[in-house]
């Protein structure tokens, strides 16, 4: 044993010459194993848990598969051909197929960066004290008498998922009902989202692929026969993926069956305004629920509606029944945020502000949120027009009835995967497209890939 | 119509609680006002105060000699080059890549093999918090047996991040109250007695709250021994360049651990150094056995984070990266960051000789032997509290004082009150 470690020392200037990683790993060893052995009564060559250069704790851990949506993207930008065309994240794209600044948010971000009396000091845990109010007003309306009466308790979080994530370890620690129903379909992160807060996740019937359209029947069945008190995840507009979203009729039926059973509305208002362009008519959802005085959950999202996706812009409101309970809340909200990331990013939230608070910004900001709502309405329109043009069969109708930035083609996995293959399109396995990756001049494109899924792909 | 003024009517009959005219009460009504943070409590507190003579010495935030907030030359350019150039789309769940890459020459090292040799998982996080929180859940998941052992004092969220990561808790000794430096004899001891692979949390350097960090030569004992009982070390890092004004030089502890070929985890925060506090920018990154464990454990962090945030925030980390790959841009920061590690410890300077110029029997070394932001001033809950509401100092109540605070303009006025509620002791 001994002429062997002897003969190791040896080996370790052999060794070193060679700089391959493997190379360096061995002589690092070497170089332990020949320190210990001047060690005179030193253990540590006889100890199996040395973790010098012993087994990771994590050596068990697998790779994950990648994210369905956010893959897709990973995917897109590995592939070379020149006509592919990315449908898969929600993220608008203009005429040029470009990522879009709005100039409104540019004009406010100028004006931050000019201010030179602005810090970077650490927020207060529940974020920018303008931007809370400002949100809450937008989603709500600022006359609204649940802001009026201070039932409203609003803290910034991370975009859209972190509100909801704040918003569902709350309830996983102060509600009595750990259950939580998701319309079948839903965005993909959704249950991730609950699960990990501590939530059971459920589904209710939503989608019906047959009319493509909303399942009212079987969502107020399954709504009916949830638990009492159960919390119900609401999409205020534009649902995702489906773009299927119930008229004000059925919200109103809605409202009535989640009354009745006192399930609690959790809202995800990611699209504000880019549903029908109007930020009054994409809210209506969300003001008759709190209009009837009863409490909700609501999470909203500054990323499309303002294009802020990477500076995670969002906000958690909880209405409550009184003011005292409102105050209560949100300190509790702080002990889920305070572990988890201490207070919120300053950046975005300050830039929505600026706008929100500034009535010509606020101005400019409805016109283009109008002009992007607009072009994927006229979107909708050229890739209803053409796959009618090739006579592909079906019915495509759906394509301008579902609203919002997705569609729901009703294209199958095969179908889709056949579409990345020959067309090098690029979407979920769900058959969801985002409308606003398309432009006039690749609509055409789009519908002969989807002409040619439907007539060789069963 | 009517549907409108019967909604009405209802709300007008709920909006009076006191008359319990509605039989549905609030589902939150049990819910309890939660404490006030005890650190960020204090900074409200001394916020609602009208007192001219009011001083900070409470969170842990630089302040320039007027005892005004600072943002870097570095970062103002940065920024000034950023706004309107870049879009905001989302970043990848793993954050921002060349944000991560330069981050990590800066723990590891420019020329580090296992930065070459791909074998750090590391992703952005948000800010210190983030990082430990992502690895706290991420310990969980991958180690649920495991415990995370903790210095004793230390910050007071780490309890928070690893109680609602659901990882138990255990402590160790460091802080020694009689000497106010380390208690090297119970810590190695502690090390010893803990179970072998047991999970550590180390401050790197600029320890929080007591500013005593080990010597060169404790740390390689440190080392040692957790090679010996192949325990796991999860530096916090939260000060680099910060402690002694040099980014190498507090990088050290982690250096001495990767010499010794520990597979060390690391959380980075941005906050104090580049005074980025509220944008959120930090790293966490953890030394894995070869390139393919490393992309599995980075997929896995994603993991962890995509049903978080999703994506981590973008503009702050531009910010860094833009700094950091501009050589010249990296130059302004590195003075900077001396020039703000000096200036505190000129103020620990200076507020030992004006304590000790007042008379005090007490002795104040310790004021200039600690290092970084705080000073771990062994003044107990009651003196605080005297110097909060006779003094208007405001301070947390374990007796740290953020020298950043601390200002030619009022070190007098902080020695007197100190001075005042000690000398009886």
């Amino acid at each position: 044993m001994q002429k062997k470690r002897v003969g190791q020392t040896e080996d370790v200037n052999k060794l070193k010459m060679n700089s391959s990683a493997a190379d360096r790993r061995l002589s690092t060893v070497a170089r332990h194993l020949a320190g210990t052995i001047n060690n005179e009564g030193s253990s540590i060559f006889s100890s199996p848990t040395s973790a010098g250069v012993g087994d990771s704790v994590f050596a068990n851990v697998a790779r994950a598969p990648e994210d369905p949506i956010l893959g897709v993207t990973v995917a897109y930008n590995k592939d070379p051909s020149p006509v592919k065309l990315n449908l898969g994240v929600g993220a608008y794209r203009t005429e040029e197929g470009k990522p879009l600044v709005l100039n409104v948010v540019r004009k406010a971000e100028q004006l931050l960066v000019n201010d030179r009396s602005r810090v970077k000091e650490y927020l207060p845990i529940v974020g920018v004290a303008d931007f809370n109010k400002l949100s809450a007003n937008l989603i709500l309306g600022a006359d609204s008498p649940a802001i009026q009466g201070n039932l409203v308790t609003t803290v910034q979080c991370l975009s859209g998922t972190g509100s909801l994530r704040v918003g569902a370890e709350f309830l996983a620690r102060h509600y009595y009902e750990r259950t939580i129903y998701i319309p079948n379909p839903t965005w993909g992160n959704h249950t991730k989202v609950f699960t990990l807060a501590g939530l059971t996740v459920k589904t209710y019937r939503y989608y019906d692929p047959v009319t493509r359209g909303l399942n009212i029947q079987g969502l107020l069945e399954d709504l009916g026969s949830a638990p009492t008190g159960a919390i119900v995840l609401l999409h205020a507009c534009a649902h995702n993926p489906t773009g299927v979203d119930p008229t004000l009729q059925q919200w109103e039926q809605i409202r009535q069956m989640i009354r009745s059973k006192s399930l609690l509305p959790f809202f995800d208002s990611a699209y504000q305004g880019f549903a029908s362009g109007s930020l009054d008519g994409d809210a209506q959802s969300v003001r008759m629920f709190v209009g009837d005085g009863s409490e909700c959950f609501i999470a909203q999202s500054y990323a499309k509606n303002m294009g802020l996706y990477g500076e995670r812009v969002g906000a958690l409101s909880i209405v409550c029944r009184t003011a005292d309970v409102a105050s209560r809340v949100e300190s509790q909200l702080k002990l889920v945020i305070r572990p988890m990331y201490s207070n919120p990013p300053i950046h975005g939230a300050s830039i929505v502000a600026t706008i929100l608070k500034d009535r010509n910004l606020y101005h400019e900001w409805t016109l283009e949120l109008k002009a992007m709502a607009d072009r994927i309405i006229t979107m909708r329109k050229h890739l209803f027009d053409a796959l009618c043009a090739r006579g592909t069969p079906g019915d495509w109708s759906h394509i301008i009835k579902q609203i919002g930035m997705f569609t729901f083609t009703g294209l199958n996995r095969k179908q889709v995967t056949f579409m990345t293959k020959e067309y090098h399109i690029y979407m979920t396995s769900d058959g969801r497209i985002s409308m606003a990756g398309l432009s006039s001049r690749t609509v055409p494109h789009l519908a002969d890939a989807i002409h040619a899924a439907i007539t060789t792909v069963v | 119509m009517a549907l409108r003024s019967s909604i009405t009517r209802r709300i007008l009959s709920s909006s009076s609680p006191v008359h319990g005219s509605r039989s549905i009460s609030s589902w939150w009504k049990h819910v309890e006002p939660a404490p006030k943070d005890p650190i960020l409590g204090v900074t409200e507190a001394f916020l609602a105060d009208p007192n001219p003579d009011k001083v900070n010495v409470g969170v842990g935030a630089y302040r320039d000699d007027n005892g005004k907030p600072v943002v870097l030359d570095c970062v103002r350019e940065a920024e000034r080059r950023i706004a309107g150039n870049m879009n905001m789309e989302y970043l990848p769940m793993g954050g921002s890549n060349k944000m991560v890459e330069e981050t990590l020459k800066l723990a590891y090292g420019d020329d580090s093999d296992l930065i070459k040799d791909k074998r750090i998982a590391a992703v952005q996080a948000l800010s210190g918090t983030g990082a430990c929180r992502l690895f706290a859940d991420f310990q969980k998941r991958f180690s649920p047996d495991s415990q995370i052992y903790i210095p004793v004092p230390t910050w007071s969220n780490h309890h928070n991040i690893w109680r609602d990561a659901n990882v138990p808790q255990r402590t160790f000794h460091y802080y020694h109250p009689e000497s106010k430096g380390l208690d090297f004899a119970s810590l190695m001891d502690d090390v010893k007695n803990a179970p072998n692979g047991s999970f550590f949390l180390l401050h790197a350097c600029a320890h929080n709250p007591t500013g005593v960090d080990p010597t060169e030569e404790q740390w390689k004992e440190i080392s040692y021994q957790f090679k010996v009982k192949g325990h796991f070390a999860f530096f916090d890092m939260a000060y680099q360049g910060f402690a002694s004004g040099d980014p190498e030089r507090d990088a050290k502890s982690i250096r001495i651990f990767l010499e010794d070929g520990h597979l060390i985890g690391c959380s980075q925060s941005y906050a104090k150094n580049m005074g980025l506090y509220g944008q959120r920018v930090g790293c966490l990154s953890l030394v894995c056995e070869d390139e393919k464990q490393a992309v599995a454990v980075k997929s896995q962090l994603q993991q962890i984070a995509r049903p978080m945030y999703s994506n981590p925030p973008v503009h702050g980390a531009l910010v860094v990266s833009t700094i950091l790959s501009d050589p010249d841009l990296k130059q302004v920061w590195l003075k900077e960051v001396k020039g703000m590690a000096d200036r505190i410890i000129g103020m620990r300077s200076a507020l030992k000789e004006n304590i000790e110029k007042l008379g005090s029997p007490l002795s104040w070394e310790h004021i200039t032997k600690q290092i970084g932001m705080f000073c771990y001033s062994g003044m107990t809950p009651e003196q605080v509290d005297r110097l909060t509401n006779e003094f208007h100092i405001y301070m947390t109540r374990n007796g740290r004082i953020s020298m950043a605070g601390v200002t030619t303009g009022n070190v007098e006025y902080l020695a007197k009150a100190i001075h005042e509620v000690t000398k009886g002791a």
